[in-house]
């Protein structure tokens, strides 16, 4: 794809992430506000695709759009009552927490213009090619050194730990 | 052409969106829905950084990887310990939780 087409669908998925963002942490239904998240995690999922990582889009939308937001709707639907608003904090809190982001956004944003970023090659990533899935493969499951056998496994302990504690915190007596 | 600060701003002020979320609601998914705005955007961060600074590597994209599987992980138990809280207390407003050590 051109360049200019790439650079116009990115502002697009980066305005609607923001918007949806915003949206996500002010609305007052707890189920619309799980909707929101979903879509930022689509137009994540949009971003790795733009950054050639196929296999990453595919993770992102299977573990988080069809997991985790189920998870997350599941929950909301055993905890909310019909047409119940979220309540609010006093308005200190939300200038304080205005200030602070202010804050953050600014000091970020300093060490990010101030920075010069080493590029190995190009800056604009022509001729970039996705990652194979083969290569991917022997990454996951190989044990020499930039290999990720170890993590893969310490990652599925914790899984199963997740498992079973989720199990024993949220049973019934 | 999109450069890496791009992606690096949206990044930025997603995260912060997600401070501010978590700073200022008061249910307690809609605190975890914030987290995981702020989880999402140094998600990004891991995947921009490799892909434009290192292309050669695969680090980042592992991270990302093994990030989104800790981030389900976690937000099941968080869930899990939100809905034992509702079960005991009745709501789920954050400033209620000191009530679950009676």
């Amino acid at each position: 794809m051109s360049p200019i087409i790439n650079l116009i669908i990115f502002s697009c998925l980066g305005i609607a992430m923001l918007a949806l963002s915003i949206m996500a942490i002010t609305t007052k239904s707890l189920l619309r506000s799980a909707t929101y998240l979903l879509m930022v995690l689509l137009c994540t999922a949009g971003f790795y695709l733009l950054l050639n990582y196929h296999f990453l889009a595919a993770v992102q939308v299977s573990v988080y759009a069809g997991g985790v937001v189920i998870l997350f709707i599941f929950a909301i639907f055993l905890t909310t009552s019909k047409g119940e608003v979220l309540l609010k904090h006093q308005t200190r809190r939300y200038i304080l927490g205005l200030l602070g982001i202010v804050a953050g956004i600014g000091l970020t944003a300093f060490v990010l213009f101030k920075h010069q970023f080493l590029y190995e090659s190009n800056t604009s990533m022509v001729g970039d090619k996705e990652v194979s899935m083969s290569l991917i493969g022997q990454t996951l499951m190989g044990t020499d050194k930039y290999q990720y056998l170890l993590p893969f496994e310490v990652l599925s302990v914790l899984l199963l730990a997740c498992i079973i504690g989720g199990i024993l915190i949220a049973r019934k007596k | 052409m999109i450069k890496v600060e791009y992606y690096l701003i949206i990044s930025t002020l997603m995260f912060f969106i997600g401070i501010f979320g978590f700073i200022t609601r008061k249910n307690m998914i809609a605190i975890l829905i914030s987290l995981e705005l702020v989880l999402n955007a140094v998600e990004i961060n891991f995947a921009a950084f490799n892909r434009y600074l290192y292309p050669h590597q695969l680090e980042g994209m592992f991270f990302t990887l093994f990030g989104i599987a800790i981030t389900a992980a976690e937000s099941a138990v968080a869930l899990a310990i939100i809905i034992n809280a509702y079960r005991s207390i009745g709501n789920i407003n954050i400033n209620n939780m000191n009530k679950m050590k009676n």
